[in-house]
């Protein structure tokens, strides 16, 4: 098992607030890990540290380092925007843009412009079927993707990512929004992702959590108080804290 | 890579279009003063403001029959459009069913669309007769006012009905569960809750109407004198820039851009008003 | 107890009264206008009225042919210069700008430019375009004017439209590693499209009732023009001309009901897009 993104002694500040505070864990590549703590805590800052997408945020700052295959991100001389094919990101509400299912799939590959070195369709339905989604849309990829169900949408924010071949995907409570049905789609394309792909996800769900990942960690208030691997954390959690989350006592 | 060639030209390209709307305003505003200057070092400032003649081939520059015609015709029609607009904006907001809205927004909207010169054409043709009826020429002050009246009446409407739409719904249900009616809790609770909003609406449509010019030189009567009686005929400082301007020599275009300069110093002042009562409403509004 | 209840419902009676009268007096004098518009001068109209120009004289035969052409010069030209800047302004306010005293002052300039009254204006336009850069009374003239009397419209219609384009697009296109410019030109402008469309249509509206700054610019000229620098006379102007200067008063009202209609169809396309845009933003429900 190797390890995909290391995160060392991170701190982060929206301007005078300390959100993030002395963040140290690794990554592993072709696993899940899983982010569980109460709302508030820090989770969805951390998760966009590893894409830098606070970086649009006015006011962020940041110690500490992000080393993704040995390079720190925050280098200086770093590309954010081809940081960010190579690390997606699936937001908690679907955000399909306003274009047809077709569109929405190329967008990513045409902005990169990878249009000359591939064939667009190809492109679009593998992505579509390796977002399991490719069966329901096929009859009509001209429609628009706002006419999708929930879970639909979010498939397609999935595919959407896929399709600019990222090495690593984040996801932000990616099934908050969704029914049961459409989040179990989801938890299943999970697993069927995580063969290619290094998955992160932030979730308030701990049983999802505990049914889908390989390594949890445990944030309150800004720290990452226990991080581990999965059936240990939740059989047997080291820290006082995480047993009372985890046992519902609190959050 | 050349997307980030783009990504940086088309940044400082949108920045540019912004930089020359300042550009066109600092030009503006500096042009203005810049010819007006000379007028009012020759004739002194005061004198200009204050003085009574104003005969430009004698070299004789006093606005104030002109600040007095806008300020005239302003007031007239005020005292026409704030208890009209107020009232159908409690209609709009308050009263009327939901058929009844239907209809009086759209034409309330229309209203706004229509051009100052058709206003002005009305005016001339209807009104004008019409005061002529009761005394004078018919090119008037009262003409004037109504006319302006009924242009400002949509500004005063939508503003205000924002206004009242805007108090929360706490205050008109506290009072009428404590027995109040409908139109005691209007007027004592929702309309002074809404004042700043509705003051800012009669502000901005005061600006409106001293900034008036082509519907006012049709009623107004143009001619150069102190108006005493609303059935005399005025002019404004609108219509002193507007009648002249075409074949002014420099002096006297000089005193037509100081006459521009007034205008503006009044409307910015009364612009001012208008945003520090609606902030006022806000901060009201968000106390709660 | 029983009188005050009693005084209070007859108070009441009183102000409703007082409302419901208001509202009907707004629509009398809304009725008035376009009635009386309507009954003087569509008697007026014809084909021949639409295609023959004006002849002059006191009592002002003829038609408005030209000056038909010469508000179509007139629209087409402000609105060419208009939309790249103020579309271009919008965008960098909604999506660039940062919260300094820079992006203060440009919004205290807009803002303040919106209050100027059109008259002065044309007395600017007089005396730098037409005078100073020798344009001459000229349609060039005329649209400049106008241009900077309609920039702040152009810019407030083109920042809010732009606003409304939810966070969540921006976000996706950003994670997918799209740069910014490429995220505001492939999703946000494209979304956003209605509503700067309708922003546009708004000041051709607003350009076409437009009479005091064009008065000292563009000229008085009834003849056909053949360039941009030609003077002109667009409708509102005409309409003010044939009143005031000639005495033709049925003339007058004819070309008034053509200004009038022309402006309310353009408002109810202005709405019907708007609201289409309103739809859109709420997506289609699934």
């Amino acid at each position: 098992m190797n390890t995909k993104m290391q995160i060392k002694k991170l701190d982060f500040y929206y301007g005078k607030l300390h959100a993030l505070k002395n963040i140290n864990i690794d990554v592993m590549e072709n696993r899940i890990t899983a982010l569980i703590g109460p709302s508030g805590c820090g989770k969805s800052t951390f998760l966009r540290t590893l894409n830098r997408m606070n970086d649009i945020i006015p006011g962020a700052r940041i110690d500490g380092e992000v080393v993704l295959d040995g390079r720190n991100i925050y280098d200086k001389c770093v590309d954010v925007v081809d940081l960010r094919k190579r690390v997606g990101m699936v937001f908690q509400q679907p955000n399909p843009f306003a274009k047809s299912i077709y569109e929405n799939v190329a967008f990513g590959p045409r902005m990169l412009g990878m249009k000359r070195f591939v064939n667009m369709d190809e492109v679009v339905e593998k992505s579509l079927r390796a977002a399991a989604l490719w069966g329901e849309v096929c009859d009509d990829l001209k429609k628009s993707a706002l006419t999708l169900s929930g879970g639909q949408q979010q498939r397609l924010c999935i595919a959407r990512v896929l399709a600019v071949e990222p090495e690593v995907i984040l996801m932000d409570e990616p099934c908050s929004a969704l029914d049961p049905i459409a989040t179990l789609k989801i938890e299943e394309l999970m697993q069927e992702l995580k063969k290619s792909y290094t998955i992160v996800i932030v979730t308030h769900n701990m049983q999802q959590a505990a049914r889908v990942s390989d390594f949890t960690g445990f944030f309150l208030m800004g720290e990452m108080l226990e991080y581990g691997d999965t059936t240990d954390m939740f059989s047997r959690p080291k820290n006082q804290k995480t047993e009372d989350y985890i046992t519902g006592r609190f959050g | 890579m050349s997307r980030y060639f783009i990504d940086k030209a088309s940044k400082n390209l949108v920045f540019l279009c912004a930089f020359a709307s300042i550009i066109i305003f600092l030009t503006i505003i500096v042009f203005i003063f810049k010819e007006g200057l000379p007028a009012f070092e020759r004739v002194g400032f005061f004198s200009f403001l204050f003085g009574t003649e104003w005969r430009p081939s004698l070299g004789q520059y006093g606005i104030l029959p002109m600040i007095v015609g806008s300020l005239y015709v302003t007031f007239g029609a005020l005292l026409i459009a704030v208890p009209l607009g107020i009232g159908c904006a409690v209609l709009l907001a308050e009263v009327a069913p939901f058929k009844v809205r239907t209809i009086l927004r759209p034409a309330v909207e229309l209203l706004v669309g229509i051009p100052s010169v058709i206003y002005g054409l009305v005016g001339l043709l209807l009104v004008v007769p019409l005061i002529r009826e009761i005394g004078g020429t018919g090119f008037s002050i009262a003409a004037a006012s109504i006319v302006l009246a009924a242009m400002i009446l949509p500004t005063i409407i939508s503003i205000s009905e924002d206004a009242i739409r805007a108090v929360p719904r706490g205050y008109k249900e506290g009072s009428l569960a404590i027995g109040a009616t409908h139109w005691q809790t209007i007027w004592h609770v929702l309309l002074p809750a809404a004042r700043s909003g509705i003051a800012a609406g009669i502000i901005l449509g005061m600006g409106r109407a001293i900034g008036e010019t082509m519907a006012m030189i049709m009623v107004i009567g143009n001619s150069v004198q102190m108006p005493v009686s609303p059935l005399d005929s005025a002019r404004t400082l609108t219509g002193n820039i507007a009648v002249e301007a075409t074949y002014a020599p420099p002096d006297h275009m000089s005193a037509l851009f100081a006459t521009g300069v007034v205008l503006l110093f009044l409307i910015m002042f009364l612009n001012s008003i208008a945003l520090v009562a609606l902030k006022r409403g806000g901060r009201l509004r968000h106390a709660r | 107890m029983l009188a005050k209840i009693t005084s209070a419902k007859n108070t009441q009676r009183a102000a409703m009264a007082f409302v419901w009268a208001s509202g009907a007096i707004t629509i009398l004098f809304l009725l008035t206008i376009i009635i009386y518009i309507f009954i003087k001068g569509v008697p007026g109209l014809g084909w021949d009225f639409l295609t023959t120009p004006p002849a002059g004289g006191i009592n002002a035969g003829g038609g408005i042919s030209t000056i038909i052409v010469s508000t179509i010069y007139l629209i087409a030209l402000t609105m060419g210069i208009l939309v790249v800047p103020g579309i271009g302004a919008g965008i960098y306010l909604a999506e660039y700008a940062p919260d300094n005293r820079l992006t203060r002052f440009i919004r205290y300039g807009i803002d303040t430019l919106a209050g100027i009254p059109s008259i002065v204006f044309g007395m600017f336009g007089l005396a730098l375009l037409v005078t100073a850069l020798n344009f001459n009374f000229s349609i060039l003239s005329g649209a400049l004017t106008l241009v900077c009397l309609l920039l702040p419209t152009m810019i407030r219609t083109t920042e809010e439209a732009i606003k409304a384009v939810p966070r969540g697009h921006r976000e996706g296109s950003l994670a997918l590693g799209a740069t910014k410019w490429q995220t505001i030109r492939h999703v946000v402008l494209p979304t956003a499209f209605p509503g700067v469309i309708t922003g546009i249509i708004l000041c051709i509206g607003r350009a076409l009732g437009e009479t005091a700054c064009l008065y000292l610019t563009i000229g008085n000229y009834t003849g056909m023009p053949t360039s941009l620098m030609d003077p002109g006379r667009p409708l509102s102007l005409h309409i003010y001309y044939l009143i005031m200067d000639s005495n033709a008063p049925q003339k007058a009202m004819a070309t008034a009901v053509v200004l009038i209609v022309t402006i309310f169809v353009i408002n109810a396309v202005t709405n019907w897009l708007s609201y289409r845009f309103q739809a859109k933003m709420k997506g289609k429900p699934s």
